[in-house]
């Protein structure tokens, strides 16, 4: 293996660790707030691929992607009013068992409008503009993606940690009736973490969608899982954990993919949830579970 | 003046409180006393919005709060310091208090100071995360949070409960300055003694009923509240 091979390889694997990352921060924060795995994350991060490739029809790129934004942010909220909503008090595996009716929903739903073929992905100029370092080429998404991860993922963590609603989000999720006496709407600060997740999982999927090429109905169900294992890796709750795993799960992926075990990457990652889960059950930043009583 | 009329609570199918009246002038310490299970917390619950009362009326200055939501209702100037504290314990005792004035937009370093006259030991703890108090600071730190909001009226549920004796005592002189300042304190205890000492009307609940009331003293002096619930 030369150098160069292998910086392209981390490159991208950077790049697909980045996608990851956004996506396993939706998994975290809602996981945070509501004590749930959404598992329906990975499909609206799926449609929102397919809204992408209906936005560029009608609009440029540079209103395309707002649109795209906000077309995930209304499908992830409509999802939290009509599936999660009327279960809050219900226990938690009902909220579980509904997300992953809403997962079925969605592909089942994206088989029927748009076909289970693959759809190509549009090409947005901007992003696939390709550098060449030598005998590397990297086009502009693939350097983007980690880049923007990291200054995307250093707002949020300012937002949570020095605002008065991230003092609010981190009240809710930490005990919702107590927030509620602070005069805390607390369904607002759920509907903000979702919006805040859609608005990732968007940015993610035309990061992801554009290196790929292609979208198709289940195009979001292994990313998915992969990006909430990422989440639990990463120790689940957790933003800048979530992080990690993203990057650690898109690296491992790309590398594993490069030195020609590709059958063996998919596996390798929930291979790696099994070990995590043996070793350091929290993941690598989890909430230490020290509560006094 | 906070006024409960014929308040009743559905709890799993039970009748947890039925038929509860009782009334909260201004500036006053009313006391809510009966043993574990008698409907006390269902009652300050309900008032705050958290728990659905099944019938009755609840009347904060003549304005209905059943059926409001517990955001809505503090922002009435009324407020519950919860039974166990409750203290949000990965953020910092400043955040803490922060938190308690969350519906304020003014100045917070009036009352900051005013708490932190009040408990010196959560200035000196001020950044530590609440999760490593020790119990009684953590309750000086839930009444300190509750004071934030600067409410009217500040009802407690259980304050004393698994303190020590002296911090026990601590908290019941906080109580009585913060109702000599001029807020109304509407307390559950099951520790009769020292509430009824320091109030000035109580109720005994018992199986979800008002069964005794009167002045602090004159439940002090009454043999059957003597008996049931001061061991004497």
């Amino acid at each position: 293996m030369t150098l160069s091979y292998f910086i392209q390889q981390l490159l991208n694997g950077l790049s697909l660790g980045g996608a990851y990352a956004l996506i396993a921060i939706g998994y975290t924060m809602v996981y945070g707030i509501l004590r749930m795995i959404n598992f329906a994350h990975g499909d609206v991060f799926m449609m929102s691929g397919y809204f992408m490739i209906y936005a560029i029809t009608v609009m440029p790129w540079n209103i395309a992607i707002p649109a795209v934004i906000i077309g995930t942010i209304l499908l992830g909220t409509l999802i939290e009013r009509v599936a999660y909503k009327p279960l809050r008090s219900a226990p938690r595996m009902s909220v579980m068992i509904s997300a992953i009716g809403v997962s079925y929903l969605l592909e089942n739903l994206a088989n029927y409008l748009f076909t289970a073929m693959p759809q190509s992905y549009p090409e947005i100029s901007i992003l696939k503009h390709v550098y060449t370092f030598g005998s590397i080429t990297v086009s502009r998404v693939t350097l983007l993606a980690p880049i923007l991860t990291i200054i995307l993922t250093l707002v949020l963590v300012l937002l949570v940690n020095k605002t008065k609603l991230g003092m609010a989000m981190r009240a809710c999720s930490k005990d919702q009736d107590t927030a509620r006496i602070m005069g805390i709407k607390v369904d607002n600060i759920i509907t903000i973490t979702f919006v805040i997740g859609c608005t990732l999982a968007a940015i993610g999927s035309i990061l992801y969608f554009t290196d790929r090429n292609t979208v198709q109905p289940y195009s979001g169900s292994l990313p998915g899982l992969k990006c909430f294992v990422a989440a639990v890796i990463g120790g689940i709750g957790n933003i800048p954990g979530a992080v990690l795993g993203g990057f650690i799960v898109g690296i491992c992926q790309i590398v594993i993919t490069a030195t020609g075990y590709s059958v063996f990457s998919d596996a390798f990652t929930f291979v790696l949830l099994i070990i995590i889960l043996f070793v350091k059950p929290s993941g690598f930043l989890g909430e230490k579970a020290i509560e006094k009583v | 003046m906070l006024e409960v009329k014929n308040l009743k609570i559905n709890y799993g199918g039970i009748e947890a409180v039925r038929n509860v009246s009782f009334t909260v002038p201004n500036a006053k310490i009313v006391t809510l006393v009966g043993a574990n299970g008698a409907g006390k917390s269902s009652i300050l619950r309900s008032i705050i919005g958290l728990v659905k009362a099944a019938d009755g009326s609840i009347h904060l200055d003549k304005r209905e709060l059943i059926g409001l939501k517990t955001d809505e209702i503090v922002k009435h100037n009324i407020t519950l310091v919860p039974e166990g504290r409750h203290v949000f314990p990965d953020q910092t005792v400043l955040e803490n208090l922060k938190i308690g004035a969350y519906l304020r937009h003014d100045s917070l370093t009036e009352d900051l100071e005013r708490v932190y006259r009040l408990f010196p030991r959560l200035k000196e703890r001020s950044w530590q995360a609440a999760g490593t108090l020790s119990g009684g600071e953590q309750q000086m730190l839930a009444v300190g949070r509750a004071l934030m909001a600067s409410p009217e009226i500040i009802m407690m549920d259980e304050p004393s409960l698994g303190l020590a004796p002296i911090v026990v005592k601590e908290i019941f002189e906080i109580i009585k300055k913060i109702n000599k300042q001029g807020t109304t304190v509407l307390l559950v205890e099951q520790n009769a003694n020292m509430a009824l000492r320091i109030a000035d009307y109580g109720y005994v609940i018992e199986n979800g009923e008002v069964t005794v009331h009167g002045t602090g003293e004159e439940l002090l002096k009454n043999e059957n509240v003597r008996k049931a619930y001061l061991g004497m």
